[in-house]
């Protein structure tokens, strides 16, 4: 027994420095914690696969789906600190710290950070029949017909609920909520005119305003984008500070060495350099990351004011998903 | 024509010898996964999904639908050999499917599953050619009140219909309607009978339930008594069905297709329908309804051709709206997008030759499907004569691996081995576990509809019967409850889903 407890010490005491220098040695497993073939799914397996290039070993995305994704964050966070275990998730991440009272893991101290993958846009659209014809008319439409109005979301804590959320509230109208399970059916009754508003991502509302299913009012981030150029910044039509973003970010375990989390975060400004990684992205409406966002601190930054700025936002709309 | 030379193109794209291996290999893959219990498309297109981005775009498409529908058919293999049905379709096929295995004739049921499903797969992939476009149109015109209306109809069908123990199956649909509203609500985010489990958030899983009730139960029950699986295998009859037997089918196999063509093409879960509505349609048409339940030939061949033509049609929504049915589809997308196509309205302009390659592809893959199944069906009745000890132990360790790999959830196998538990209650109080099924998909379904239409009308009810479809579903199915209930005609009823011990 002592025997086998010496050995085990030393293989302990000679595998422990050589760590991070050899990491990886095996295959990593990435946690997407939404089911496969959604938008979070899509943009994982994107960078998993250039990022296994780079590192060598084999990146296998594993979908835990459910509870609004915190069951897979949490199942990150319980997780081995080896490095051999990481997460993708979106804004939901700093969003589920407020919308969950009861939560199995601190948002802000369960987690070392590898980097910001992308920031998919959102773009207001409505049904293709919508009278306004541009966004200061749809403002002002909405104002004027308020709760005779329906916005559609995919669901609580979803892309489209959030900025559903936050569009009311600079609008300061009230609209009649749609919740729908998924962004599959939402689109579905937006495109037959069962409903009349949405802000989704552009990851699926590109295709349909190009096919023009639906109507496009404005975008959502600072600037305006390549894809859309006509399209205004809800900003720049007087909605002062209406700016939001799904953002996406690789997470490890706390306590996984720094040069791992370096390491990774190496690959995945590789990945995302990538000339195909970017014109998939840009297919969907998004583009990677610059090299500075895809760094551990870019990321924590992220996440810390994400949390401060959502946490008012679902207080004052008092929606909870448990 | 367009028609003509838009399939030549597709035929030319998929009958390429690259392609052909492709969608060979899916039909396969699909087949055998189908076959292992528990197992599902779902899981397995995830696990091939990035062996996909190597191949063409119109390749990968090819071989992830080649899986899909083999899957279908697979899944139909274990309903009728070992009652154990992988989704809510082969639910319907397991009722009479199994008892004429049970009476040896399982090599008759799949035969006859087999050409029933490709005959529905040859006229719905040529509806999915011709009318894909306007059938679009009409699914979009489906709103909440639509599906509230469509679902009340499947529930009355199945429920008016049943008769003898009628008070049952209205408990056991109950259950399921009960079983179904575990999870959130999706209108407040309010977690119900999730008795604070997170991974019960999301609901149940439906291939847990399933496995559980069907399956498990059923081994539980076997272990009681082997002289059952003697007769079951020593009265194998001849493997492919006679020329009456053939001729018998053929009503079925029509109406099943009318009826899931029809049904699939909804996005808001018409398939889940499709076989169960079959199942009654050819139960309350026949001579015998009695048959029903103690494996009735009509029994396999109509959901089966529904469930496969439900399949084909549902692609409707994803090719010519860029959305998904189910989440087959939805992963379908996740490899489209990943190949640089992002599906949209789009796309049967733009990528005229992945359309109509696909669509081709479906229509030879079906062909490969029989071809491939028929040899096999000797092979697959062979396998009722491993015995006990060696059999069930992989049916429970393949069911577990299955159910897992949905959604990695340790949960979801505590939760086979609770409802296999209690689907061996319930064969003891001889309760069937097919109206709990139909309860489970359809419950959340009526819900999630329900309140979303009176959102919707802003608390109006009325909508229900000022929306001209949803007031015509609704008189259906005021009509079929005046049918049932008319005394006369309620002699020559019987349960719709009896499925009794006898």
């Amino acid at each position: 027994m002592k025997k086998l407890l010496g050995a085990l010490c030393a293989a302990t005491m000679l595998t422990a420095p050589a760590f991070a220098q050899d990491y990886p040695e095996r295959q990593i497993t990435m946690v997407v914690p939404f089911a496969a073939g959604g938008p979070t799914d899509t943009v994982a397996r994107l960078v998993a696969e250039k990022m296994s290039g780079d590192l060598g070993q084999q990146i296998v995305v594993e979908n835990v789906g459910g509870a609004g994704g915190t069951l897979g964050a949490g199942q990150v966070a319980k997780a081995d600190p080896d490095g051999y275990t990481v997460l993708l998730h979106h804004i939901g991440m700093a969003t589920a710290a407020t919308l969950y009272r009861n939560l199995a893991y601190d948002t802000p101290n369960a987690f070392e950070y590898v980097g910001l993958v992308t920031e998919v846009p959102m773009v207001i659209v409505a049904r293709k029949d919508f009278e306004p014809t541009d966004f200061k008319g749809f403002i002002d439409y909405v104002k004027a017909n308020g709760d005779s109005l329906t916005l559609a979301n995919a669901g609580i804590g979803a892309a489209s609920h959030l900025c559903g959320m936050l569009l009311m509230q600079a609008l300061e109208t009230p609209l009649v909520t749609v919740p729908y399970k998924g962004t599959g059916p939402a689109m579905t009754d937006l495109l037959g005119g069962q409903t009349d508003i949405m802000c989704d991502q552009t990851t699926n509302t590109t295709q349909q305003i190009k096919g023009g299913t639906i109507k496009a009012y404005a975008v959502t981030t600072p600037e305006r984008l390549d894809l859309f150029p006509d399209l205004p910044t809800a900003e720049e039509s007087g909605l002062a500070g209406f700016e939001v973003s799904i953002w996406h970010g690789i997470y490890t375990p706390k306590g996984t060495p720094a040069e791992v989390n370096e390491r990774l975060s190496k690959s995945l400004q590789t990945a995302l350099a990538d000339e195909g990684v970017a014109k998939a992205m840009a297919d969907l409406g998004t583009a990677p990351s610059s090299a500075e966002d895809a760094m551990p601190a870019a990321l924590k930054a992220k996440l810390e004011s994400e949390i401060a700025r959502w946490k008012p936002v679902i207080e004052a709309a008092g929606v909870y998903a448990d | 024509m367009e028609l003509f030379s838009n399939l030549a193109m597709g035929f030319s794209v998929a009958g390429s010898l690259a392609n052909l291996a492709f969608c060979l290999i899916g039909v396969l893959l699909g087949t055998l996964i189908g076959v292992l219990p528990g197992i599902g498309a779902t899981a397995t297109i995830a696990m091939l999904l990035p062996i996909t981005f190597q191949l063409e775009p119109v390749s990968s498409l090819i071989m992830l639908a080649g899986i899909y529908y083999g899957a279908q058919y697979g899944g139909s293999t274990t309903a009728i050999l070992i009652n154990m049905p992988g989704e809510s379709s082969s639910a319907v096929t397991a009722i009479d499917g199994y008892q004429m295995a049970r009476k040896g004739r399982a090599g008759t049921a799949l035969a006859v599953a087999a050409l029933g499903s490709f005959f529905a797969g040859t006229v719905s992939t040529f509806l999915v050619a011709i009318f894909a476009p306007p059938l679009t149109a009409i699914a979009l015109k489906f709103g909440a009140a639509e599906y509230f209306s469509l679902m009340v109809l499947g529930l009355v069908m199945s429920v008016a219909l049943a008769h003898g123990s009628v008070l049952k199956a209205l408990a056991m649909v109950v259950l399921g309607l009960l079983l179904g509203m575990v999870g959130t609500d999706i209108y407040t985010g309010t977690p119900r009978f999730t008795m604070g489990i997170t991974q019960y958030a999301d609901g149940l899983n439906f291939v847990a339930l399933a496995v559980g009730v069907f399956g498990i139960a059923e081994i539980l029950r076997n272990l009681e008594d082997e002289t059952d699986r003697e007769v079951m295998t020593k009265n194998i009859n001849r493997l492919l069905p006679t020329r009456d037997e053939l001729r018998q089918m053929i009503g079925p196999v029509l109406r099943g297709t009318g009826v899931g063509s029809v049904l699939g093409i909804l996005p808001g879960g018409g398939a889940i329908l499709a076989s169960f509505a079959s199942y009654t349609v050819e139960k309350k048409l026949s001579k015998n309804p009695r048959e029903f339940g103690q494996g009735a030939l009509a029994g396999v061949a109509g959901p089966e051709s529904a469930n496969n033509a439900g399949a084909q049609t549902s692609f409707i929504p994803l090719l010519t709206l860029g959305i998904p049915a189910n989440p087959v589809m939805a992963l379908m997308i996740g490899a489209m997008i990943i190949q640089g196509i992002v599906p949209g309205p789009n796309v049967v302009s733009e990528q005229p030759e992945l359309f109509w390659g696909i669509i081709a592809s479906m229509w030879i893959g079906n062909l490969m499907l029989v071809v491939l199944n028929l040899p096999l069906i000797g092979l697959w009745v062979k396998l009722l004569t491993v015995p006990y000890f060696v059999l069930f132990p992989i049916i429970m360790a393949m069911c577990s691996i299955g159910v897992y790999s949905v959604a990695s959830n340790t949960f979801d196998l505590y939760a086979v081995a609770f409802f296999g538990l209690l689907g061996y209650l319930m064969s003891k109080l001889r309760c069937e576990p097919a109206p709990l099924l139909l309860g489970f998909v359809l419950g959340p379904l009526l819900e999630e509809n329900l309140r979303r239409a009176m959102i919707l009308s802003r608390g109006d009810a009325s909508t229900f019967v000022t929306r001209p479809i949803s007031a015509l579903l609704l008189l259906m199915a005021l009509g079929v409850l005046v049918l049932v209930f008319l005394p006369q005609i309620r002699k020559r009823r019987d349960e719709v889903f009896t499925e009794s011990d006898a």
